[in-house]
Order: C-alpha cells, then structure tokens, then sequence
C-alpha cells in the first residue's frame, strides 16, 4: 500500500510538472482576456466621451458679432416707454405698455443692423445684396435688440458696442465644419456672405465668445444659432419635481409595507415579482401606457410634463421599490426588537427607528431612480413630447420640450453640420446634470456607508 | 373655488382639527385625572383624519362623476332635433367644444348659437356644482371633526387607528405597483382587440411584409401589417448586442471579481455604476456620428458595403450600451458564490483561472444565465438606440450590414405624430407593444426565477 | 535517510507508541519546518514568530484558544494564504527542505503536495464523481476513463465512503449529509495523493458519529499520509494526535507529544487552558 502511494507520488510530481508551464500560459492568457474586457469597455466609453466632449465642448463658444450700433432716432420713431402714473391702474398702465410693446415691435431693427453691417464692411450694399448680407447674422437678434432697447431705452442717439450672435451657417464656417473647398452650389452661404465673414472675422468682429444662448433661450426653427435648451430644461424640471413628488413617497410607502408590514404570503410573493419585473419592462411600454391611460382615456394634454411627469413616476416607482427594500433589510433585525422591546408599536418602530437608519439608502436609490428619469427618452416620444415647442412652459400642464427629447430633435435637424455640436453641448449639459446626480448618490452612500 | 384652493383650505380644516383634537384629549386627561391610552398627538391625528378623509373621499368620487352628470343634462336639454342628427363623434366633439366655451377658452371658428347656449347652460350648471361640492365637503369635514373630538376618551384607542390607517395607506401603495402591471395589460389589450378588428392576428403574427401605408384615403386600402420582419430585426439587432456584451460583460465581471486589486475595484464600479445611467439616447447619438460613418468607412477598407445606419451599427453600440448591465449583474451572482468552494478548488492545486472556469462559473450559471435573460429583455425592449442607428428598414432579410427595423422603432413611428386611436395605423403600436411586454415578461420572469433560486441556494 | 532532523526530534517523540490510545506511524523524518514564521494582516500582526517541525506520517494537532492563529498558521503551510489580499507570510517554511515561499516555487505544485480540507465541508456543485475527479483531472493525472474511475473508487474506498455512496456516484455532491461530504472532500483531498493533509477543524460541523467516523478515518490516512489538523475540541486532539501543538496569541506556546501536554504540561498557560481556566 505504502509503495503504491509513493508510486502514484513521484508520478504525479512528474505529470503535474510537465504540464505546469502550459497551465500557467492558460492562467497568463485568461487573466489577460480579462484586463482587455476591461480595456475594451473602458475604450469605447472613453472614445464615446472623447468624440461627444471634442464635438459639443466648441458649440458652447458660438460665432459672435462685437459691433458698434446707431439707435438711430429716425428708425425708432418711438413715444418715451411709459411710467405708470399716480392715480392710473395696473390694468390701464398694462395696455398702455402692450401698445408700446406693439410699437416697438413695428420698428424695422433689421436696418439698424444693416446699417451698422454696412458700416463696417465699409461697402455700399446694393439692395441685390441685402440677403447675403442677412445672412450674416442669427434672424432673432433684432428681437434681441429691440429687447435690449425696451430695456433701456437711454440708448437712443447713442452709438453702443452690441453682441450679437452669428447665423448658425457662419459658425458653420468659422468653426471649418464645412470644408471650405466646395463648389459655390454645395455650400450654405453664398460666395459674398463667406468673403464678409471672413473678413470681419479677420478685422475681430466676428469672434468665438461664450454664448448663453444655449442656457437661456427657448428653441427656435428659425433662427437656429439662437436655439436653446431653456424650454426643455424647465420641461425636465416640473418632470422630475412630479416624479420626486409621487414617486419617492410612494415608493418608500410600498417598500415599506412589504419589507416590514407584509404577511409572507402568495400575494406578496407576486407582488414582489411583479415589481422586479416592472423595473425591467422596457420603457417604451410605459410611454404606451401613458399615451393609452393619460392621454386616451383621462384626456389629459398631449406633450406636458404632467404627463410625462407620471409615466415616469410609473416607470421611477420600482427602481425606489427595489433600493428601499434593500435598504430596509439591510438594518439588522436587533434593531426592531430592541424598539418594539420597549414597547413601542410596530409602526412607531418603523418610523422612529428603521426609516431614520434606512434613510440614506433610500435617499440614494431615490437619487439614482431619478437622474435614470431625467435621461430617459422613448417614453415621452409617444406622449408627444416631440412636438416643436417654442416657448418656456410655466406649469406643467403647457406644452413642453424635455432635455432628452431635445437632444432626439436636434440630432434629427437637417442643418447637420450646425446641430452635431449643438445636439453634443446638449449632451454635455444632461450628463453634466445626471453625472452629478449619480455623483451625489454614490457621495451619501459612501458617507453614510454602515456595516452591522 | 379651483380644486387646488379646496383641497388647500381642508388641509388646513384638518391642521385645526389636529389641533382641537390634540387640546381635547388634554382636557379630558385633567377631566377624569386618568391616563388616556394614548398620546394627545394620536388624538389629534385622528380627529384630523375623520375630519379630512371623508371630505377628501367625496371630492375623490364628485371630480370622477360630476363632468359625466353636467354632460348628461346639457345633452338632455338640448334640441332633440340636433342631438338626434350627431353620430357619437360629433356629439363628443360638440360637447368638447361646449366645454371648453363654457370654462372661457376660445374654439375654432367660435361657437354656433348652439353650443354657446349649450355652453351658457354649463357654466350655469358647473357654478350650481362647484357651490354644493363645496358646501357638501365642509358638512362632512365638519360633521367628521365634531364627531372625532366628542369621542375622545380614555378608552378611545387613538393610536391603534391612527395606526391601522398607516397601514392601509401603506398596503395601497404597494397596490400601485400591481395596479401599473394590470394598466398597462389591460391598456394595451383592449387597444390591440381594436386593432385585430381591423387586421386579423392570423395576418398580424404572421405576415412577412410591414407596409402600414400611412394613408388617410380610406379604409380600403389599408396596408399590411406582418410582425415579423420587425420581430425578426429586433432578434438581429439584439442578438448582435449580446453577442458583444455578455462576453465583454462577462469576462470584466469576472476580472472585477477575482483579479481585481481593491483599489481598482472601487474606482472602476462607481464609474460601471454611471455608465450603466447613461441615457440611451447619447448611446444612439453616438452611434449615428462616431460608430456609423466609422463602421462604413471601414466596411468600404475592406470592401464590404456597410450601411451607416444598420443592423451592425445599432447592435455594436447597443453591446456596448449593455456591458456595464451585464458586467455588474454577474459580478453581484460571481461574488455571491461563497469562497469556500474557491478555496476547495484551489487547495487541491488549481489555478485562478481554472478555479474559475472549472468551479465558480459552473456554481454561479443559473444566476448568470438570469443576468443574461435579464440582458436579452433590455436589448430587446430599447428604443432610441435602434430608432437612431438601424435604418428603420421594415425587410425580412440576414445581412447584419443592412438597416433594419424593430418593434420599438414601429411603435414610435406609428405613434408619434398624429395620435387617433381609431386608426390601425396607430393601434398597432398597442399590438406591437403587447407583442414585446409578453416577450420581455417572460424573459423577465424566467430570469428573476432563476436568479432567486440561485441566491437561495447560497443563503 | 534525513539523519539532520534526528537531532531536533523532541525527546518526547521516543516515548510515542507508549501511548494507551495510539500507535504513531511516524518515520520520524521531519516533512515540513516552520522557522520563524510572523503573519500580518495589513498592519496586524497575527502570527509572532513561529518554529515547528512536522515529522512524515505523523498526526500534528493545534489547539488554542479562537483567535490564537492556529488556522492561519495552518493556512500558510500550503500558501492559502495567498488568496488574502492584505495578508503578508515572513519567515521561512520548507517541504522536503525547499523553501515553500521561494520565488520559484509554483503554488500549484505544493498544494498538490499538501492538500487541505476545511472547517465546513464544501463539496463543489457538481456529481460525486466529478468532485474526486477533479483533482486527478486537473493535473492530467489519469490518461484513461478507467484510470481515473480507479483513483475515484480507491479514494471513496480509503475516505470509507464508497460503500455508501457507490450505486450514487452520478448525484450531486451537495445531496450528502455533512459527515459525507466532509469525507468526500477528504476523498477529493487523497485523489490528488498530497504528501500532507491539512485539516482546519473538520469536525467542528459535525456530529459526534460523523466525528467518530472523520477521527478513525484520520487514523487510518496517518499510515500513508502526514497530517496536521487545527481542532477546538481538546478530546479530539487526544483521541487521534500524536503531537500536540498549543496555540496562543499568535505564538506557539509549547509542542509535544499528545500525552504529554496533556498529563503534563511544562507551560503554565498551556496548564490553564487544557484545566478550562480560559479558552
């Protein structure tokens, strides 16, 4: 028995040796397979990072005129912008503004830019030219100067230096996102509107500057230098405040009861699997819910963040479900008999006791569930929130863009070359928003981290 | 009164109910010199709650029925004659258009001298509604208040109530969970038996060619609408993605998990945690700038015909959307399998790797093909991806370099723009969506099966 | 053969086999030494500077209060250690005079030397079977079906486990009672035949028949094998070693023959701890 053993020993010594450098190679080359799998992921997320961060950083800065402009008193033929009087009331004095307002709005402020264009081109324009000319600039900044004049209307007389936004095609060709080689056919401004750009780029008229156009101001189809995200942003904010709202207390109300009121029971069970598998039906199932309940048969408004608001609580609601339950299980169960030891009730020991602890938890899976709401995009496609919205809604029952929905609609605008950046920038602003969001989240989680 | 200044003014009704509760409680305390069974708060709750709940009930129940009542008798007031010469349609037009006239909201083309009659009775009857709504809520919060608050007495047991109150509002938030399940089912399924009416599911299930025809001409001509190209698509389009992502997923788990040094692990799942946030539609804009025009300039390198948009395209960056799902769902299942059997293995002389492949991934298969399944159902389920980068090309076909399209992409494009739910143009996005809840469902429930056993198992 | 470690012997090893309960097997060649061996974890020091020489074919029992590293020391015999990040060996240990640290050394090769068996038993997912298959299967140590269903079968035969398991051998190894499957895993451990078995307290999630059947089954494995076991259960460790070891806060406090710690300590804390004053 003894030499047998020692027999199988000295054979297995033998064996094992000879085929250890090939195990090792195979250790060698799984361990490698690994690191790459993990280079690969960390590649392509980097190069989708790189190529958003390369294409939407330069749209923050935007082709931009530094002028000098006559408010030229024979253009604004204007009465003084009324005062409101002693003795006038709040709605007498409102209609006498609205007419000035009316007014203003008849000045041709076209021809004061013209002027001014003219004045530095240092040409005489012929009025065959007046649409290259036009070109130059974004078409909304005349309502910008006549804002800026309603404003402060000591201007008039005065020559003031003026900024004003290029036209989205002189960005275009400032920027050298067009190759400015093509043929005259294949570019988008003509040969004059190119010369002029380049040559008042040249004399620093036209300069990059940071724009806050795309912080501040609504979408436009007209004008798209001057398109912003500011429709969309207060679209996403009454959003998430109506997801906050029902979601998290909700949320937390259900966890709550099946984690520490719920008898373990078959109804429970699918409950319990019944969430799981909300949280993993595709969103865009949740839009058709809303689309068929909310807009079907309760005859709610199409494209307003009311209801978008709800389908995504709707969706939001598992994800608070799932984080709160983990949270509450996790708080060691010599916590409860301590409280309900003492003779306090079930509820009051949930609500004094285990809510306070779960609190971060909560907090944190609240924190995530929401910024996955403000990203997400399919849903409010078929609630009609892709329709074109032109105006900043004041509650949420308006008509309204979203910041996800927004980017769906720029990527799709046919001025491709403008918009890539500009839909880029876009991104850059919601991950900006829902990085910090997740930041924050993974911030409480660290700082309240507790191990029992 | 708008709703919002009613329901405002009885939260403050109950704040005072609260508060008379509270005092009260007190008082009979001193009263009878006896400890009350429970604390003046209880007291004061559940006066508010008698106070509120009914009121709030009846608020619940007038907003649900009155618009149906006021509709009733404007329509029976009107000239019989009129009323007699509408089809549905109109009539519920006619009584959108009343209804908007009468709350001071302008309508096309102003009003007949019907509908602003109509209108003027409305309003009339919508004002004598609104009174006693309001008038009918202060009797019940009143009457509930009076009625808590002479009750209160030692025995009264407050917080037992106040409690069992909690309890219910509880248990009917996790309702909600159920009643969303039982929404979207029934939504969808009566908006898909509509849809059948007009196309037969015989032909909706198993027809080969989807060509809506987005025609207002008629009935007539109505378009064809077999599933299962799009089906056929989504399969390509997600097999494509998986295909990438769970070996890539799979392989960074277990790197994660086992090879890992500590440091690299606390930075790298923070960072898989984000990107797994990252909202889909930078996914799709990324791959219709970067991957697309890549992917074809590369396909002409080796001279193969890619589409910019395409199978391949959505697929590829739907994989790469996917990873960091797959990667940590695994590393959850992988780090659950207990070290013992690890230490087993490599105590008998194993290697990492052979420790690994031979002994924790065959332990830890059910949970990861969960996580897989749990994979499929998000590839197969995502929207924007795939309505940006895979062409929206509705052909049966096998080439991954060609666009296709989905079932996710058709339920967009069939139910964005013009929404009438009488149309099969539009009800087959119901159909559709139904078609991918039941795909997903049991994907989702298969996998959420399997991974509870799983977990059991080493519990 | 090996006549340098004859000089180390403890003189307590000669009156070994005067035993009442057993008879030591041991050559009396000294398989592994340990010199001077300090364990950290991070920045604790769990192991103080430990010298120990492990004799061929003889049955070496640590016992210690929890906590005293009789586990860890144990643990760093085959380098399982390893497997803790944070954990850190110095000091020299040797198998057949090799250093078993060395930079050269192959991990894989020593545990197929020294093989290990665990506190709780941890059969692998898989068939009975395919559990002391492994071992032989890992290292290509059968070249044909047979060959391996014959290691299989002599390995359930020396664990005494084939004849209960025989007519199952296709069914999970999960399926067994505790007892089985701490005997299987021993099987799995002698399939690979290592020089020396670990046991890091084999017992301790049995009951007192499977014990019984562990300690006999011990018994008979010191004929071929070396075997060094961690025990909490002070009778156990009179019941089948031949030497004791004494364990506490991380030193070794005193080695010697079974009988004599236990009649006759020459450490007082040793005294204290088999008396029940602490532990």
């Amino acid at each position: 028995m003894s030499m047998t053993i020692e027999q199988r020993r000295q054979h297995r010594l033998m064996t094992i040796e000879k085929s250890l450098a090939k195990r090792h190679r195979k250790e060698n080359r799984f361990r490698r397979l690994g690191l790459a799998a993990v280079m690969t992921g960390m590649t392509l997320v980097a190069i989708l990072f790189v190529s958003i961060l390369m294409r939407g950083v330069p749209a923050f800065w935007q082709a931009t005129f530094f002028m000098d402009l006559y408010f030229d008193p024979e253009v604004i033929q204007l009465e003084e912008k009324p005062e409101r009087a002693s003795g006038e009331s709040q709605s007498e004095f409102n209609e006498r503004f609205s007419a000035w307002q009316t007014q203003a709005g008849l000045v041709n402020w076209q021809s004061l830019i013209d002027r001014a264009l003219e004045d530095k081109l240092d040409e005489d324009i012929e009025p065959s030219q007046l649409r290259d000319l036009r070109a130059l600039l974004a078409s909304n900044e005349r309502f910008t100067l006549r804002n800026k004049f309603m404003d402060d209307p000591s201007v008039l007389g005065q020559t003031v230096e003026v900024k004003m936004l290029a036209s989205a095609n002189v960005d275009v060709w400032i920027k050298g996102n067009i190759n400015r080689d093509l043929a005259d056919a294949r570019q988008q401004l003509s040969a004059q509107t190119r010369a002029w750009a380049d040559q008042l780029y040249d004399e620093g008229i036209i300069r990059n500057a940071f724009s806050t156009a795309l912080f501040l101001n609504m979408d436009s189809r007209s004008s798209p230098a001057s398109a912003g995200l500011a429709g969309a942003f207060m679209g996403s904010l009454f959003m998430m405040i109506i997801v906050i709202m029902l979601s998290v207390p909700l949320g937390v109300a259900s966890a709550v009861y099946l984690e520490e009121f719920a008898p373990k029971n078959r109804l429970t069970d699918i409950i319990e699997i019944n969430i799981n598998n909300l949280a993993a039906v595709p969103s865009i199932v949740f839009g058709l819910l809303g689309a068929s309940i909310f807009i079907g048969y309760l005859g709610l408004p199409l494209s307003a963040p009311i209801v978008g608001g709800l389908v995504l609580t709707l969706m939001t609601l598992p994800t608070i479900i799932i984080a709160t339950r983990a949270s509450l299980r996790s708080i060691p169960a010599s916590i409860r008999q301590a409280a309900l030891g003492i003779g306090a009730s079930k509820v009051q020991t949930v609500f004094h006791h285990v809510l306070p602890i779960a609190l971060p938890g909560i907090l944190t899976g609240s924190i995530l569930g929401v910024a996955q709401a403000l990203g997400e995009t399919a849903p409010l496609l078929l609630i009609g929130m892709n329709a074109f919205v032109a105006n900043v809604p004041s509650t949420p029952f308006e008509q309204s863009a979203a910041l996800p929905v927004q980017i769906y609609l720029w990527q799709g605008n046919e001025l491709r070359n403008f918009f890539e950046a500009r839909t880029s920038a876009a991104i850059i602003v919601l991950l900006a928003l829902m990085l910090s969001l997740n930041a924050l989240a993974i911030w409480l989680r660290k700082k309240f981290e507790t191990r029992w | 009164m708008t709703n919002l200044a009613l329901i405002a003014t009885l939260l403050m009704i109950m704040a005072l109910a609260y508060h008379l509760g509270l005092t009260r409680s007190r008082a009979v305390a001193a009263e009878h010199d006896v400890r009350m069974h429970s604390r003046p708060g209880y007291y004061g709750a559940l006066v508010a709650l008698w106070c509120g709940l009914p009121a709030l009930a009846l608020f619940l129940l007038w907003s649900f029925l009155a618009p149906q009542l006021i509709d009733m008798l404007v329509i029976q007031q009107l000239p019989a004659d009129l009323v007699a010469g509408m089809s549905d349609r109109e009539l519920a037009t006619f009584l959108r258009r009343v209804t908007a006239l009468a709350n001071e909201r302008s309508v096309s083309g102003g009003g007949s001298s019907e509908e602003l009659a109509a209108a003027a009775h409305m309003a009339r009857l919508q004002t004598f509604e609104n009174l006693s709504l309001v008038a009918l809520m202060a009797v019940f919060a009143v009457a509930g208040l009076v009625y808590a608050r002479r009750n209160i007495s030692p025995h009264w047991r407050a917080r037992n109530q106040v409690e069992l109150v909690i309890t219910i509002a509880l248990a009917a938030s996790s309702g909600i969970a159920i009643f969303t399940t039982v929404g979207i089912v029934l939504s969808m399924l009566g908006e898909t038996l509509k849809f059948f009416t007009f196309i037969s599911p015989a032909e909706f299930f198993l027809g080969t060619t989807w060509n809506p025809r987005f025609s207002t001409s008629g009935t007539d001509a109505q378009g064809e609408f077999g599933l299962l190209p799009l089906l056929w698509g989504t399969m390509m389009v997600s097999a494509i993605a998986l295909l990438i992502a769970i070996p890539v997923g799979l392989m960074t788990a277990i790197y994660m998990a086992e090879y890992a040094p500590p440091w690299l692990r606390n930075v790298a799942k923070p960072i898989i945690e984000i990107l797994a946030g990252i909202p889909t539609i930078v996914y799709g804009f990324f791959a219709l700038i970067v991957i697309g025009p890549f992917l074809s300039s590369f396909g002409d390198l080796i001279g193969i015909n890619i589409r910019t948009t395409s199978a391949l395209t959505a697929g590829l960056v739907m994989g790469i959307m996917i990873i960091p799902f797959v990667s940590s769902l695994s590393d959850d299942i992988i780090t659950q399998v207990p070290k013992s059997l690890r230490d087993g293995a490599l105590g008998l002389g194993a290697t990492k790797s052979e420790t690994i492949r031979q002994v924790v991934l065959p332990a830890a298969l059910p949970g990861i093909v969960g996580a897989f399944l749990l994979a499929a159902s998000r590839a197969i389920g995502e929207t924007m991806i795939v309505v940006l980068a895979a062409g929206n090309n509705p052909v049966l076909h096998a080439n991954p370099f060609e666009a296709v399209s989905t079932i996710t992409v058709t339920i967009v494009n069939q139910l964005t723009g013009d929404m009438d739910f009488a149309s099969p143009q539009s009800l087959v996005a119901f159909a559709l969506g139904l078609t991918l809840f039941v795909i997903t469902l049991g994907l989702n429930v298969i996998a959420l099966v399997v991974v509870r056993k799983f977990r059991q198992q080493y519990e | 053969m090996n006549t340098s470690a004859q000089p180390n012997m403890p003189s307590s090893m000669v009156s070994v086999g005067g035993g009442e309960s057993r008879k030591s097997k041991s050559t009396g060649n000294v398989k592994m030494s340990a010199k001077d061996v300090k364990v950290f974890y991070g920045d604790a020091q769990a192991i103080n500077g430990i010298d120990i020489d492990i004799y061929e074919n003889e049955v070496l029992a640590f016992i210690g209060p929890s906590g005293c590293g009789k586990s860890t020391f144990l643990r760093c015999l085959n380098r399982m250690n390893d497997t803790i990040d944070i954990c850190r060996v110095e000091g020299q240990i040797t198998l057949d005079q090799k250093d078993i640290y060395a930079p050269d050394r192959d991990v894989v090769l020593l545990r197929a030397q020294v093989g290990i068996v665990f506190q709780k038993p941890n059969p692998f997912p898989k068939s009975i079977y395919e559990n002391i298959a492994y071992g032989p299967r890992l290292h290509g140590l059968a070249k044909r079906k047979a060959e391996l269903d014959d290691i299989v079968e002599s390995s359930l035969r020396r664990a005494g486990l084939w004849e209960e398991v025989k007519d199952r051998l296709d069914q999970p190894g999960t399926g067994l009672s505790g007892g089985q499957q701490q005997r299987l895993c021993i099987a799995r451990t002698i399939a690979v035949s290592p020089d020396i078995i670990l046991m890091d307290e084999p017992c301790s999630a049995l009951d007192p028949i499977a014990t019984g059947k562990i300690e006999q089954l011990i018994d008979e494995l010191s004929e071929s094998y070396t075997i060094v076991m961690v025990t909490h259960n002070m009778q156990q460790a009179a019941r089948v070693a031949d030497r004791t070891a004494f364990f506490h806060m991380g030193d070794l406090i005193e080695v010697n023959s079974t009988d004599a710690i236990f009649t006759n300590p020459h450490n007082q804390r040793t005294h204290d701890y088999i008396t029940g004053r602490f532990g």
